[in-house]
Order: structure tokens, then sequence, then C-alpha cells
């Protein structure tokens, strides 16, 4: 399979990017790693009149330390580097387990944060972790850049808040400070595809009781969602709480019915996942 | 068109492409570097794996344009050079381990499951059953259950880590 042909532009900048989107409009797309972009434009679900790749802005890659208790992570930097990094190992390693369940190893040398996140896939991992985290994302424009919640982000199926002249620049993250644990549940019909259903449960736990607890669902919506109702009923209960409160994780979720599962068995899949991640992550 | 330039199996190669000119094709087609295959060719069973820049990545997935400048490194370049009357003996010691432990039946998978074991042992030298497994797990094989394939890494790192402490 061969993409339809397309302009080619390697921008060495930010501000190059914002030219070109802007002079181009919704008829270019930006290539990170391409892992999202590349199959659907090999399959010419995606034709875009112009392909602006973003793999030598250095300035998109790379984490650092924000200093008010988040860190950046450029939107160019690759998910093993993420995994790998130092800074989000010790801050927010949540975040590195998250991304070592994304696709494979070899998807992992390739795919991007950035790129990920601005795909809009809520069968891809790390929307949901985002939102569990209370991640935003920095938009930058012909106008200047802008911070967009996670939760605002995602607007429907491979449709994100960016507008046409944007492009993601960093994701930023809160440092996870406390006796917090977590586990990323991911069901897949085989090892290497995408989530069926995903669940990252996040537990901060208190004297033997649970003083917070955060749930993210993977494609259980065409967002990412989170289970706040679930969240609720843990909030100052001990970890025995748990198999009652996972019963409602589907609560108020829209799942798909298409080849790997019907609508009813995502529902079931993520009440028991969910009960699984939060009793690993309150352990 | 666009000009890459790249080094491949350690040779320096310069070619006006095509922008939507895939990497695999690229060495199959324009380099004849036939040894790296596509399978699925959407990016989910790793026949087509070599290293860029030393790390594994599928060739299906990637522009030959985004490999502008790197290092590329695939299956036609592991063997070393032979002795006389002997072929195998330049092999690398994962090459030698999918012949000696049948980690192979119809072959189609080997040269992505060599250069994604490669990348694996580079990053962990001992890994155990499972560490194999998961290391393997953008490689699809149809054939051999695995099993020899598990066998045949876990051979060839102990041949490694005994070549390099000696």
């Amino acid at each position: 399979m061969i993409p339809a042909t397309f302009d080619y532009v390697r921008a060495g900048s930010i501000d190059e990017v914002v030219d070109t989107l802007k002079e181009h409009g919704d008829e270019a797309k930006l290539l990170a790693g391409g892992h999202s972009l590349l199959p659907l434009m090999k399959l010419r679900f995606a034709a875009p009149e112009v392909l602006i790749d973003l793999g030598r802005v250095e300035q998109l890659r790379g984490v650092r330390d924000l200093g008010d208790g988040r860190l950046a992570i450029g939107a160019m930097t690759r998910h093993i580097d993420v995994m790998d990094d130092p800074l989000v190992r010790e801050h927010c390693a949540v975040l590195a387990d998250v991304t070592a369940k994304v696709g494979d190893p070899q998807v992992r040398h390739r795919g991007t944060i950035g790129g990920a996140l601005a795909h809009g896939d809520a069968a891809s991992d790390l929307p949901a972790a985002l939102a569990a985290l209370d991640g935003t994302l920095v938009a930058q424009g012909p106008n200047g850049s802008r911070e967009i919640a996670a939760s605002d982000f995602f607007v429907d199926y491979l449709t994100t808040a960016l507008e046409d002249d944007e492009l993601v620049t960093e994701v930023r993250v809160p440092k996870i400070v406390g006796p917090w644990g977590w586990r990323y549940e991911k069901f897949t019909r085989v090892a290497q595809a995408w989530a069926i259903v995903g669940v990252l449960a996040m537990v901060k736990r208190s004297n033997g009781s649970i003083e917070e607890a955060r749930v993210g669902l993977t494609n259980m919506a065409t967002v990412p969602v989170r289970a706040s109702g679930v969240e609720q009923a843990l909030s100052g209960r001990t970890p025995d709480a748990i198999a009652d409160a996972a019963a409602n994780a589907a609560d108020g979720t829209k799942p798909s019915s298409d080849l790997s599962a019907s609508a009813e068995y995502r529902e079931h899949l993520a009440r028991v996942l969910t009960r699984r991640a939060l009793e690993a992550a309150a352990r | 068109m666009t000009r890459v330039e790249m080094t491949v199996d350690g040779e320096p190669c310069e070619h006006e492409v095509e922008p939507r000119l895939l990497l695999v094709h690229y060495l199959r087609d324009v380099l004849e570097k036939t040894g790296t295959n596509i399978g699925c060719d959407t990016s989910n069973c790793g026949a087509c794996t070599v290293h860029l820049d030393g790390r594994s990545v599928k060739s299906c997935t990637v522009l030959a344009v985004q490999a502008d400048g790197s290092q590329v490194d695939t299956v036609e370049g592991l063997a070393g050079p032979s002795s006389d009357g002997d072929e195998t003996d330049g092999w690398h010691p994962l090459q030698k381990a999918f012949h000696t432990e049948h980690g192979l039946q119809c072959g189609y998978c080997t040269p992505g499951m060599i250069m994604a074991a490669k990348d694996l042992l580079e990053e962990n030298p001992d890994p155990d059953e499972t560490e194999v497994r998961e290391g393997l797990e953008g490689n699809l094989c149809r054939c051999t259950g695995y099993v020899n394939i598990v066998k045949a890494v876990r051979t060839a790192a102990a041949e490694l880590r005994e070549g390099a402490s000696s």
C-alpha cells in the first residue's frame, strides 16, 4: 500500500511549522512519529496535500521541570524516551508505565507523545492517562500559544480542540507526590493490538483508606472518559469498597460495537478491569 | 522529488526519491536489499523490522525521507566475513541460533524477528522467556508457535554474553 502523493515540507522550527500550517490550512497534516498517520495514509483514509515533517524540530523534544509542580514533555518526545526519562521516572512514573504499554517496541521507538495525543484516538492509551492525570496540552498557532486541559482537548472520534493552524508543542503533567499507587490494565485481542478496553487506576492511600482515586477509561467512548462515579464512591473508603464501586465503571460511557467486541462486552470489561486495576493500585 | 542520504549496512547512499516512498521500498526496490521482507504492510507483523539509528522500527511505516541523515541496519548487514567453504561461520549469533534451534519454518518473519531480537539483546543481554516474548511482541510468526524462536534468542544471548566476557 502506497500513500497518495503529497508535498513534503521538512520543518526546522516551530515558527516554520506555524507558517506552513497558516498557508495550507486543513490541506496540511503534521507528521510526528507517523505511527498513527502513515497507516491511514497508506489505506488512503487520509490524503493530505502537504505533509509537514516535525522530525527535525529539536525544540519539540525533551522533558523539563516547569518548577510549578509539573513536568513539560516536548510533543516530539518518542515513547521510548518518555519511558526512560529520569524526570518522568522520578516524578510521574505512572506516565512511563502507561507509555510502556503503547503498541510494541518498534512502535515505541518511533511514536511520540504529542502525535499519539493529537491523533485523538480513544483506543490509544495515552489520552485516558492524560485525562486521569488532569494533564494539559500546549497548542501553538499564528496568534500565540494556549494551554488546553485534557478534558477539553478530546472532542470526538479522531477530533481534538486543535485548530487547523495549530500544533501541539508540549504536554504538561503534574508531579505525582505522596503515597500513590497505580495500574494500567489493557485488554487486547493480540499482544500489540489496540486496547479493546483499557483502565488506568490511580489510588492515593492514607492510613489504610483511599484518600483519592482516579480512573481513566480507554476506548469506552469516542473520547477518553473518567469514571467519576467510581472515583467519588471510593473517596475516604477502604479498599474493601473497590468491588462495589467498580461495578459502576461503565456508567455514563458510550462504547462502540465493532469486530473486536460489542458495546455490552466493553461495559463488562470496563467493570472487571476497573476492579483489577484499583485492587492493584491500592495494594 | 526529495534528496535523501543515509548509511545502509555501513554503505553511504544518496538518491532522489518521491516523498511518499516507504523506507522498506527504498531498501528493497532502490537499493535491491531484499533481505528485509514486507509482510502485513500495516505495522502489525514486524517482518520489515530494521534498525534506524540503532533502534528497531517497522520500515513499512517509515518514509524514506524520514530516514534522511540516519544510519539504517538491515538483516543483510548482520553477518561478518566467512572463511572458505563455510558460509555460516560469519553468521551473527542470532542467525546461527535461529538455524540450530529451528527458530523458523517458512522463514518469512525471520529477518524481522532477528532484527527485533538484536535490539532486545542490546537493551537486555540476558532476558528470561517472558522478556523475550514481550520484546518480540511486535513480530508475528505463523509457523513456529514461538517456542523455538524464544529458545533461539536465549541461545544467542548466551553466546553473545560469552563473547563479551572472553
